[in-house]
């Protein structure tokens, strides 16, 4: 076996920059041909979220609004034969038990909530991941923020916050009221 | 001697779960589905896999008093590989593992194994010892995991067997669940490994 090389400074600087540098080229490698199904997989997931909160439409218009800075909301509107059909919302919230949650909320023309899904989020598992479960999210299907206070019972709301995940579920309907003042902005046309 | 003793041995006699207690923050942190702890521990069995065979085939080139630098190095850049790959190709299950996935880096077992074994010996039985451990790493996540997600959610592999409403032990979910299941299942692996006299 050959012998271990000495741990001279020119040896040392030479070794960890041909590392450092045969990883790079690996990382290099590996990106660009990662780089594209990665793009693909997330549009992939945000098509198929639209498409399963809004009712079937032939044509999507997109409208981003600006909120909190560099954020922003996108607002996919479906129609079908030239009629609103209903408004998909990407929405998001920074008040999650782990940080940010995007979700993606269906809302039909007359304001009503369609359906919810495309949730991308780090809450705790088994916990604040319970979000989108059928069991929380269904008490939403059919409301309407007009008549339907978007906050959890404890802060006087009226949404059934999810057992020991009260912050998540804080964070959701925080998430839901931006979606609201998005349409409002962007209007419901 | 037989390689395949290496391969065996990160399995059960030495492993790096029940028996070194190495890497336990993953094992606490990712183990509340089966399915996590099996994406968790396949990931970082191809690190140790590539950590170990890159560490063994570069060791005569990295003096002594960078080692530890060259081997982080290299272990980082696989497991921004992996991070990548299942990106790409697994969302899914890289949704739910998250952040996890990016500590592989900081995770004692790769280091302690390139540090351990792979510097010191030839490049088959390093392969296979990561093989072995990252093995050994995927079963033992996967019984923690296991054994949190029927306790803790009533379901296995994300399928629910009891119903909706059902009250679970909420507790094995959260973190002390975590610690009791672990410290349990140490205890019966290791009186299963001197029962059976390995």
């Amino acid at each position: 076996m050959a012998k271990k090389l000495d741990s001279s400074f020119l040896n040392m600087f030479l070794s960890l920059v041909l590392v450092s540098a045969g990883m790079a080229a690996v990382l290099a490698l590996v990106y660009i041909s990662t780089k594209e199904p990665i793009a693909r997989a997330e549009k992939q997931k945000t098509e198929n979220a639209v498409k399963n909160v809004i009712p079937a439409f032939d044509k999507l218009l997109i409208k981003k609004i600006a909120v909190e800075g560099a954020d922003s909301i996108t607002l996919n509107y479906g129609y079908k034969s030239d009629s609103l059909v209903g408004i998909a919302v990407e929405t998001f919230t920074n008040k999650g038990f782990g940080g940010k949650i995007k979700c993606v909320i269906g809302v039909l023309p007359n304001g009503n909530i369609n359906n919810i899904g495309g949730f991308e989020m780090r809450e705790t598992p088994g916990l604040g991941t319970k979000l989108k479960d059928a069991k929380f999210l269904t008490q939403f299907l059919g409301k309407n923020p007009v008549n339907f206070k978007l906050k959890v019972k404890k802060d006087g709301g009226q949404v059934d916050a999810i057992t020991a995940a009260t912050v998540s579920s804080r964070a959701f309907c925080d998430a839901a009221q931006k979606a609201f003042t998005a349409i409002e902005k962007g209007g419901k046309k | 001697m037989s390689n395949l003793k290496y391969f065996t041995n990160g399995l059960l006699k030495e492993n790096p779960t029940f028996v070194i207690v190495f890497g336990t923050c993953p094992t606490l942190a990712i183990t509340t589905t089966a399915l996590n702890g099996i994406g968790m521990g396949l990931a970082t069995t191809f690190v140790m896999v590539f950590s170990n065979m890159f560490v063994c085939m570069l060791k005569n080139y990295i003096p002594d008093k960078v080692r530890i630098a060259a081997y982080i190095v290299i272990i980082a850049g696989f497991v921004t590989v992996v991070d990548m790959l299942m990106k790409a190709y697994t969302p899914s299950i890289y949704a739910a593992l998250g952040i996890f996935i990016q500590l592989i880096v900081v995770n004692c077992v790769v280091l302690g194994r390139a540090e351990a074994f792979a510097q010191k010996n030839r490049l088959w039985p390093s392969i296979l010892d990561g093989l072995g451990m990252g093995l050994g790493f995927t079963l033992a996540l996967t019984l923690i995991a296991s054994v949190r997600e029927i306790l803790g959610s009533g379901s296995f592999f994300n399928v629910k067997f009891v119903s909706e409403d059902a009250k679970t032990i909420l507790m094995f979910l959260l973190p002390p669940g975590a610690f009791i299941t672990y410290g349990f299942l140490i205890v019966i692996v290791n009186r299963l490994k001197k029962a059976i006299n390995i």
